[in-house]
């Protein structure tokens, strides 16, 4: 069928019919639940795997995005948003819904690699068990916890004990024998090198690493319950500017904007596009530059040249945000149907200083190569270490950065555009090293194409008519999308695919809001790339993994 | 004077400029207050105890601390631009045990908030703490949270409050220097209540939710109770 349509077969992903996929699954869906952005199928709760599998092998939906659990009045449910990676505008959400009174279903990790955390996710927050799961635990509160705190029953004022417990070396039992004894080592919560709050639980069988396992949730800060009781117009807005704190903040902030535009039908004028595609860009830039400041940090221990340089170039471009947004870090400026506020008076004087900035940033990336991707030290570090192959990474669900540097060409921007990015002229970066030096390398090339995406906007912007200078669309003073309508909108974030989904029960504030973050999924990963390494490869391949800790936690 | 005499011992050979600015007294960066202090004598007599606030204050050691997106901001205050070693303040410390001023920057939770405790019992007394941003001042954006506590004072005594979400470097750099100048003269902030202590957790009050966990934790073992409910 898809022989006749030639703009799907250069991607390759041959492209099913809601009912072809019905077709496919046959017996296993008991009922269609379609979402705004895919179609959905209701399974039995005792049937994932075969379900996903199917879809997996036969469909070729091989990137399991998210999984979104929630509690109703009458049963749980957990969606599993699936897409290709080939072509992510091919989506399918598989709902399971489970019993009210013992909410048990099957787990998905066994077909997914990456639903080992987002089902202990789940059974954290909302409190669903899934069968056959490896290691279900909680995994973003204390294990004393009591409670689900997205259950509707949950009590948010009961005490609670949180323990400090002495670490046991896990593989003890392992090693008994005297000769091969192992060591337990804690790396985080508080170390330079866990880039925020993340603990570690290395095992060391001498110098190289037996076993590495990320412990989360120490800045677990409610994020989706804020969302939750928040009104869509203006409330939820501030809160995607902490989610990924590295000055991502626009980028975070279209994430919710495409979810809540599309879920309302707004449309944003065209103005306003271009001006959240060159925002954002200058966001993305920032957010690399501060990667690659840490890194170095991490891998040469280099406080005062290349750190300093990185930050003296975020310094300009986070100076030109500010101008823009009135903020240095929580811009707080797109909105609903556009942003908050047109260009800063005088335009030439911004144009000039934003051409500035990208007429010096080839020189400093420059100067980046001769400082840091030449050196030899730094390339002993990084080049062959934290190996990711592509199919690992796309098992895990790994996006962004991390991907792009294993050689998987998935870039949302252009995958499934939105705002102006598919009418301008870039590239989508990829290196196929697999390892730590071409996660790096992806993000500094990114950062030339960031400046290519600005500069042609700067030369749309400034040649747009006074008259047509629309910055915000007419939208409702309240927003109340339809009872029941759910949508899963992802954008292309500085670490990856960042989306949103949101259940609207037809009041004023979601029902359920979702997020999933790339680092996330990405920080999954890390003991595929550090198992069997040394201990120093383990901080090159988390650095390279530019996890930050308020979006893996949320 | 002989050529092969390396250096000039006659005074009135050296003429610089800084040197003449100071003898005629327009270049105040030398004449600082200490200079005219010390006169022409070397030695000084003050109060040990204020001589030692003095130094304390002129030398802080912050501990290199990361908790959300205020460390991001943080991390520009050490860095050029603004550049707070400026101040006599700026040498980050990996180690807790070589810190005496622990910025808290950001958001702490419930897990989180016994770590933090432990880090700061390990730095050596004298110790201060500058509170960044408005979560550790009051839960800032996520005071509604169900896992967050309601600043920093919950659980550590905190010296300065720099209010902000996040604050500019600009006002770090202020508080840190407002906390230089009360170390300097020798003035501690008073132990705040801390409602969130670590105890043993044999030491608990035998309530429902001890006796449900006890099995699950020893009795020596340390925890930290949150009673959300009578916090702020
Ligand atoms: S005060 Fe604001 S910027 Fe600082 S940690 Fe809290 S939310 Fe983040």
């Amino acid at each position: 069928m898809s022989l006749e349509r030639p703009d799907t077969v250069d991607d390759g992903a041959v492209e099913q019919t809601p009912d072809e996929l019905e077709a496919l699954l046959g017996d296993l869906v008991v009922d269609r639940d379609d979402h705004l952005n895919a179609p959905g199928f209701v399974i039995r709760p005792d049937t994932v795997q075969e379900t996903l599998r199917t879809l997996k092998e036969q469909a070729g939906y091989d990137h399991l995005s998210v999984v979104s659990a929630q509690e109703y009045e009458n049963r749980y449910e957990s969606i599993y948003h699936l897409k290709k990676y080939d072509d992510p505008t091919q989506e399918v959400s598989i709902v399971v819904p489970a019993d009210k009174d013992d909410p048990v279903s099957e787990s998905a990790e066994p077909v997914f690699r990456t639903a080992d955390w987002h089902e202990r996710e789940a059974y954290d927050l909302i409190g669903i068990e899934y069968d056959d799961h490896p290691d279900l635990r909680r995994i973003l509160l204390p294990e004393t916890w009591q409670g689900h705190p997205l259950s509707m029953d949950y009590d948010k004022d009961r005490p609670q004990i949180a323990t400090l417990p002495e670490h046991a070396n896990p593989l003890e039992d392992h090693h008994k024998d005297a000769e091969s004894d192992t060591m337990f080592l804690n790396i985080g919560p508080h170390h330079p090198a866990t880039h925020g709050v993340l603990h570690l639980k290395t095992v060391l069988d001498g110098e190289q690493v037996v076993d590495v396992e990320p412990d989360i949730g120490y800045l677990h800060r409610s994020e989706e319950q804020m969302a939750q009781s928040g009104t869509y117009r203006h409330q939820i807005m501030p809160y995607p500017d902490r989610w990924d704190y590295i000055s991502a903040g626009l980028l975070n902030e279209w994430a919710y904007a495409r979810a809540a535009e599309d879920l309302a039908d707004i449309e944003v004028p065209e103005y306003a596009q271009v001006i959240r595609t060159m925002g954002a860009e200058m966001c993305r830039i920032a957010a690399h530059m501060l990667a690659l400041a840490t890194f170095a940090l991490d891998i040469n221990g280099d406080f005062t040249a290349t750190f300093m340089y990185a930050i003296n170039d975020r310094e300009r471009v986070q100076n030109l945000l500010e101008d823009l947004t009135g903020q240095r870090l929580m811009f707080n400026y797109f909105r609903l149907g556009g942003v908050v506020w047109d260009l800063p008076e005088p335009r030439e004087e911004f144009f000039s200083d934003t051409r500035d900035f990208l007429d010096q940033l080839p020189e400093s990336i420059e100067e980046y190569h001769n400082l840091i991707t030449s050196n030899e030290v730094f390339q002993m570090r990084t080049i062959d270490t934290g190996i990711l192959p592509p199919d690992v990474a796309k098992n895990y669900g790994a996006t962004g950065p991390v991907a792009r540097g294993s050689g998987v060409d998935y870039d949302l921007r252009r995958d499934d555009p939105y705002g102006y990015y598919d009418e301008l002229d870039w590239d989508v970066v990829t290196e196929d090293g697999c390892d730590n030096f071409s996660r790096l390398l992806v993000r500094m090339r990114e950062v030339e194409e960031s400046a290519k995406i600005i500069e042609q906007c700067v030369d749309l912007l400034e040649d747009w008519p006074e008259d047509e200078r629309n910055i915000q669309a007419n939208v409702p003073r309240t927003l109340r999308p339809d009872d029941d309508t759910e949508i899963y909108r992802a954008v292309e974030g500085a670490k990856g695919e960042l989306g949103i989904y949101i259940r609207a029960d037809g009041t004023d504030k979601p029902a359920r809001f979702k997020i999933r973050s790339p680092c996330f999924s990405n920080l999954q990963t890390l003991p595929e790339m550090a198992n069997g390494e040394y201990i120093p490869d383990v901080i090159a391949a988390l650095g390279s993994l530019d996890v930050v800790l308020g979006e893996v936690d949320r | 004077m002989s050529s092969d005499q390396p250096f000039i011992t006659d005074d009135s050979q050296v003429v610089t400029e800084t040197r003449d600015a100071r003898m005629t007294g327009q270049g105040d960066r030398f004449n600082s207050r200490l200079r005219e202090a010390f006169g022409s004598s070397p030695f000084i007599l003050t109060k040990f105890d204020k001589f030692l606030n003095w130094c304390r204050g002129s030398s802080m050691f912050m501990l290199q601390f990361g908790i959300a997106c205020c460390s991001i901001e943080m991390m520009h205050t050490y860095a050029v631009k603004h550049d707070l070693d400026r101040f006599g303040s700026g040498v980050p410390r990996a180690s807790p045990r070589q810190a005496d001023v622990m910025i808290v920057p950001g958001t702490i939770v419930s897990k989180f908030a016994p770590r933090m405790k432990r880090v700061y019992d390990q730095m050596p007394e004298p110790k201060f703490v500058v509170g960044m941003g408005s979560c550790t001042i009051s839960g800032g954006p996520f005071q509604e949270g169900y896992n967050v506590i309601k600043g920093a004072e919950e659980v550590i005594p905190i010296d300065i409050h720099v209010p902000g979400c996040p604050p500019r470097p600009e006002a770090l750099v202020y508080g840190v220097v407002k906390l230089q100048e009360r170390v300097a003269n020798g003035e501690a902030s008073p132990v705040t209540v801390k409602p969130y202590e670590l105890e043993e957790f044999s030491d608990l009050e035998r309530d429902e939710l001890v006796d449900k966990l006890a099995d699950q934790i020893d009795d020596d073992e340390l925890v930290m109770r949150y009673n959300f409910a009578d916090s702020p």
